[in-house]
């Protein structure tokens, strides 16, 4: 009796297992055949319907997030879907056909550009250096950041701050924030990091936290728990990212495999509001610096 | 005593005893089977991962180098000329567990005889849910408590330590000793249960003898429970130690992460953190590497565990 019931129970298992596994198996269907076979051929964006992933960089998170709502507002029938699991994974993952588009917060490497992945830079971004609420130093110098970052300067009374020891925070290696952060300064592998975190969100709790901390993170991440210093004197804001005038800006990529045009409907009419008037004001209201212009060339 | 059992089982079962003797063989038969199935999954599982991780590991190791990897100290994965040493992070794992395990065990095992032998029944009943809750708690909630009380904390104290010494690298209270205070509460749930589970288990008649022969309570628990609970408790210490080792979670967001030698006040990063921090964005050779620390973590508890297991065993033959 008891042993007929726990076959059942057994069997109710492997059955839930089974058509669990059958569902994981169906949903990352190769997302070019999806569009292409759901999209209308008229052309008109009304008739578009199906759905658009988008997979890579932890730092485009909010500014993908707000494209993807206003693009899904003009287009109700598509359903974008954005996965952050990095720079490198976004790439891998379009050329591996698992997803339409790579997010990637660095420029793309030969190596990919290779593979046939295809850089379309969609927006500029700007790293910003914060410190701590309760920090005076308002600015520093580009040679000041690097001697921090170095190791060469240990205590904020050096750099005409109040006599407190620097925490000098930073991100894990592999991290495209890192990457740009420190070829924009020539510190490659010479920084001297008290904490590698691995993600913005824990570089800002832990310089908000941490008096005397100093930490990198993209532009649209930092917020009002923490001082934004200027470089050089420039504060970072869109307008000093567009004259280069602020030394810390890096390219924001959606990486595609093969041209836009070589794209299914779906992925056009997305790229269409990205770079247009639309998506570009998007940009702008995360602290983004626009590619395109009213010229609409770069 | 064997006529009181078989009644028994004819109470639980009255089918049973009208059942021909072949049908009881079946059954018996199916029963076995089941049996063996149920622990040969788990054999498969553990073989599988066991198998997949020196499959994945192996080539980084075959690679870089045995010893480049195990004694090299420097980890820059994704430098120009990259350089995969894990040793710093093997022993901030030892270290940092060490030093969990040293500051739990003596709490856990003296709340578990106070649980279970001295408390009151209404105090034990506000302890022992505690204990429970504490168990039920996500590592990661562990982990912000961590950052956002304990390190704090740890800075003030860092500050005075060490004002005068300005080759000190601070690192805003995030260290291995942070790791640490937090792994010991991690684990101390664990240590508490098996341990009084342990305790409750030794046979009244040690107790007993001890008292007949004129022991204090204290020095029964101590000179009689205790010895005889012996096998229990290292077992809790050997699950102690599996978690804290594993424990990535709330470790990566108190410990700082920088790869340094394990020294109380140092930025350090353990074998599980590292995996964690660095899978999001790393490729290729970097990627295998992950791999091959968690080969290593894998190995790591192996030993430990066989270790503690051994003594466990030695301890029961020595002490008869």
């Amino acid at each position: 009796m008891i042993k007929g019931r726990k076959r059942v129970l057994a069997a109710c298992a492997f059955l839930l297992v089974l058509s669990g596994s059958a569902g994981w198996g169906n949903a990352p269907d190769s997302p070019q055949e999806r569009g292409r076979s759901e999209s209308g051929t008229l052309g008109e964006t009304e008739e578009l319907s199906g759905s658009i992933l988008l997979v890579g960089s932890t730092s485009m998170e909010t500014y993908v997030r707000a494209l993807a709502e206003g693009y899904m507002e003009c287009h109700p029938n598509i359903n974008v879907n954005a996965e952050f699991a990095g720079s490198g994974a976004g790439i891998e993952a379009v050329l591996g056909g698992t997803a339409d588009i790579g997010n990637s917060s660095r420029s793309l490497n030969r190596e990919e550009k290779e593979k046939g992945a295809v850089e379309n830079v969609v927006a500029i971004d700007g790293i910003a250096v914060c410190v701590d609420r309760g920090n005076r130093v308002g600015g520093l110098t580009r040679q000041q950041l690097k001697d921090i970052y170095t190791g060469a300067v240990t205590n904020w009374s050096e750099v005409g701050g109040q006599d407190a020891p620097v925490v000098v925070v930073g991100r894990e290696a592999g991290s495209g924030t890192r990457k740009a952060f420190e070829k924009l300064l020539d510190v490659e592998d010479r920084c001297a990091y008290a904490n590698e975190l691995d993600s913005e969100g824990a570089v800002m709790a832990r310089v908000a936290a941490t008096p005397g901390a100093i930490g990198y993170v993209s532009l649209q991440v930092a917020d009002e728990h923490v001082n934004i210093l200027a470089l050089d004197g420039i504060v970072p804001a869109a307008g000093n990212l567009k004259d280069g005038k602020y030394i810390l800006s890096r390219p924001f990529v959606m990486a595609t495999f093969g041209e836009i045009s070589e794209q299914n409907a779906l992925v056009k009419s997305w790229f269409d509001y990205v770079l247009g008037g639309e998506g570009q004001r998007v940009a702008v209201s995360v602290g983004l610096l626009p590619v395109k212009d009213g010229s609409g060339a770069e | 005593m064997r006529e009181g059992m078989k009644t028994k089982q004819n109470m639980l079962c009255p089918g049973s005893v009208m059942a021909d003797r072949k049908k009881k063989a079946v059954v018996e038969g199916i029963a076995q089977a089941v049996f063996g199935v149920c622990a040969s999954f788990v054999i498969l599982v553990t073989a599988s991962i066991t198998v997949y991780m020196i499959g994945k590991g192996a080539s980084a190791f075959w690679k870089v180098g045995v010893k480049e990897i195990l004694f090299g100290t420097v980890w820059k994965p994704t430098a120009e000329k990259p350089s995969y040493g894990i040793l710093y992070m093997i022993l901030t794992s030892a270290v940092g567990t060490g030093l969990a395990v040293l500051l739990s065990v003596p709490i856990g095992v003296l709340t578990a005889v106070f649980l279970a032998e001295a408390a009151d029944k209404r105090l034990a009943a506000v302890v022992k849910p505690a204990v429970e809750l504490l168990a039920g708690i996500p590592s990661v909630i562990y982990g912000l408590l961590g950052i956002s009380l304990l390190n704090p904390l740890m800075y003030r104290l860092e500050l005075a330590l060490f004002r005068d010494s300005p080759g000190h690298r601070f690192t805003g209270g995030a260290n291995l000793l942070s790791a640490a205070l937090v792994l010991a509460v991690m684990i101390l749930p664990t240590v508490i249960n098996i341990s009084e589970a342990a305790i409750r288990g030794v046979q009244p008649g040690v107790r007993a003898a001890s008292l007949a022969l004129g022991g204090s309570r204290i020095q029964t628990i101590f000179c009689a429970v205790l010895p005889a609970a012996k096998s229990g408790i290292v077992t809790a210490v050997v699950l102690g130690v599996g978690r804290a080792v594993g424990e990535a979670m709330a470790i990566t967001l108190v410990s700082g992460g920088c790869v340094n030698p394990p020294l109380p006040f140092y930025s350090v990063r353990f074998l599980a953190t590292a995996i964690v921090s660095e899978m999001g964005y790393s490729s290729g050779l970097h990627r295998q590497m992950l791999f091959a620390i968690g080969l290593a973590l894998l190995i790591f508890i192996m030993a430990v565990n066989t270790a503690l297991t051994k003594i466990v065993k030695k301890g029961a033959e020595n002490g008869g």
